[in-house]
């Protein structure tokens, strides 16, 4: 079985490779973004030495991660599985003898560590060269880092399982996956860490499942989470991705059943 | 001259009748639409809020100014994208699919069509949301204003629209010349957003870059910069139509360069 996602992993890995050349145009409309963050809150800096508990140097390398990270979990898992419900497809993939989304987050999976490497890895290269970026030298954090990453991954997934599904209710589900982007990359923490948000938003932020997307892996990566604290996010991201898992299955049993396709 | 002007009324009429009629069937989508642009604005100004909750200013503009600055910068960019967003399909309809050779064989400019068939009116909700930020942040910002002001804010609007469609239809052009896409347009979609910030934010040659080869800062900071502030950014908001003219003129003849090389898709 797990053979079979392996082989799903790969095959959509090496489609990437095929069209490669796409990318390239990614990284600098990627670079392009945090740039304009990083000239924003620099300006917001000033000559201010710490805001939010992070320095200059420490918010620019957390822009800079943040947004390659990006590169990584992001993906259109929700529009795929809408696609394939309002033109019936589904139909066919639910005749394998595989899970329906175990086979569409497998693919995801290949494509995102297909960007990993050719995509977040040159573009945080070129980030650091061009803005003032301090990257950990502690394997330890890495370790941390990576860990953080691929947690990001599957919550960011199970969020986008959950919109696709609701394709199953009502076919026009473009405002929602759209509205979905808008309300991770902000809530994530993408654009501007947790702690500068008020002190209200950011007790109610913490208790859900979006700054384990961004906001968590992009602060290991700058220096700012280590310890006990690290653990406490960590272990949040995991509850969060167990309570999501249970909640994709419900949601998944209940769409199949009320499933319909049209002729084909 | 008249009577070219009074024809291409009447079509520019017949198209906005026809768009209406289209759009009203998909009236879904429309609301679907709306409601995006809302969200999207919403939390760009959710951003400047928090930051102005973390620091008095930003590199010496108030709050009060940098929302103004952004409001700006939502109206030529509503403008250009109700009124021009035909531009965006110049690549994949127009070129690839070959759709030019419909366009080329009717009597009316190509360009005029081109434009026309990618209206998108529900775009100049971004005027609306604009404006109304503009009023509520430049009360709070001091601005006094004078009838002439409003000309002059009206003429600064319309010619960083212009710069928009400059910048926009010389890089549509670029289709033509690869036979396909060219993805410059996109990325330079994404550069646009610079242009919402104060002016002096940036390093001296990406600011540079911004004020020449791609004059984004004409599209929303340098103008905005002088309605909100005056006096000291004269200069540039003068500069606004300049470099509107230069870049549409630039533009039209990069297309027309373009459209000589047009052949067609082959089927």
């Amino acid at each position: 079985m797990m053979a079979t996602y392996l082989e799903l992993i790969r095959i959509r890995f090496l489609v990437m490779l095929a069209y490669r050349v796409n990318f390239y145009s990614g990284i600098l409309t990627y670079l392009i973004y945090t740039g304009g963050y990083y000239f924003f809150w620099m300006a917001a800096y000033g000559s201010r030495e710490s805001l939010g508990g992070l320095s200059p140097t420490e918010m620019t390398t957390y822009l800079a991660v943040g947004w390659m990270a990006r590169a990584f979990y992001f993906n259109h898992l929700d529009r795929e599985i809408a696609d394939e419900i309002r033109d019936g497809t589904v139909a066919v993939q639910l005749l394998r003898p595989v899970s329906y989304l175990g086979q569409r987050v497998a693919g995801a999976l290949g494509e995102a560590l297909f960007r990993l490497l050719f995509f977040s890895v040159p573009g945080l290269t070129l980030a650091a060269l061009l803005f003032p970026v301090r990257l950990p030298t502690d394997p330890k954090v890495w370790v941390a880092y990576l860990a953080a990453l691929a947690l990001a991954f599957v919550l960011n997934a199970q969020i986008n399982l959950l919109v696709g599904l609701a394709a199953v209710w009502s076919t026009r589900i473009q405002g929602l996956t759209w509205a979905r982007r808008l309300v991770v990359d902000l809530l994530s923490g993408l654009y501007l860490p947790l702690s500068f948000y008020p002190a209200w938003a950011r007790a109610v932020l913490e208790w859900l499942p979006f700054p384990a997307i961004s906001y968590v892996p992009s602060l290991i990566a700058a220096g700012g989470l280590w310890g006990r604290p690290l653990v406490l996010a960590l272990v949040r991201g995991l509850v969060w991705a167990a309570v999501l898992a249970a909640l994709v299955r419900l949601v998944w049993r209940r769409a199949a059943r009320a499933l319909t396709v049209h002729g084909g | 001259m008249w009577r070219t002007l009074a024809r291409y009324s009447r079509l520019y009429w017949e198209y906005l009748v026809q768009y209406a009629k289209v759009r009203w069937e998909y009236r879904g989508d429309l609301i679907v639409g709306l409601v995006s642009e809302v969200t999207y604005q919403a939390m760009s100004v959710v951003l400047i809020a928090v930051t102005f909750q973390l620091v008095p200013d930003l590199r010496g503009w108030t709050r009060a100014e940098v929302f103004f600055l952004y409001g700006y910068f939502l109206v030529p960019g509503a403008l250009f994208g109700a009124l021009a967003g035909g531009l965006w399909d110049v690549a994949d309809k127009y070129v690839i699919k070959g759709e030019m050779d419909r366009v080329l064989i009717r009597p009316a400019h190509p360009l005029f069509q081109v434009i026309l068939e990618g209206v998108e009116l529900e775009s100049l909700l971004g005027v609306a949301t604009g404006i109304a930020i503009m009023a509520w942040a430049g009360e709070r910002a001091g601005v006094v204003w004078d009838w002439a002001d409003w000309l002059v804010a009206v003429g600064l609007i319309l010619s960083s629209a212009a710069v928009y469609l400059g910048i926009y239809m010389a890089l549509a052009a670029t289709a033509f010349f690869a036979d396909g896409r060219t993805g410059l347009m996109a990325l330079a979609w994404n550069l646009n957003q610079y242009g919402q910030y104060p002016p002096n934010i940036f390093s001296r040659s990406l600011r540079w870059l911004l004020s020449t080869a791609l004059p984004f800062l004409f599209v929303g900071a340098y103008p905005g910069a002088y309605l909100v502030r005056r006096g000291e950014w004269g200069l540039f908001a003068w500069l606004t139509p300049v470099v509107a003219a230069a870049t549409v003129a630039f533009a039209l003849w990069v297309w027309r360069r373009g459209l000589r090389r047009y052949t067609g898709a082959g089927s």
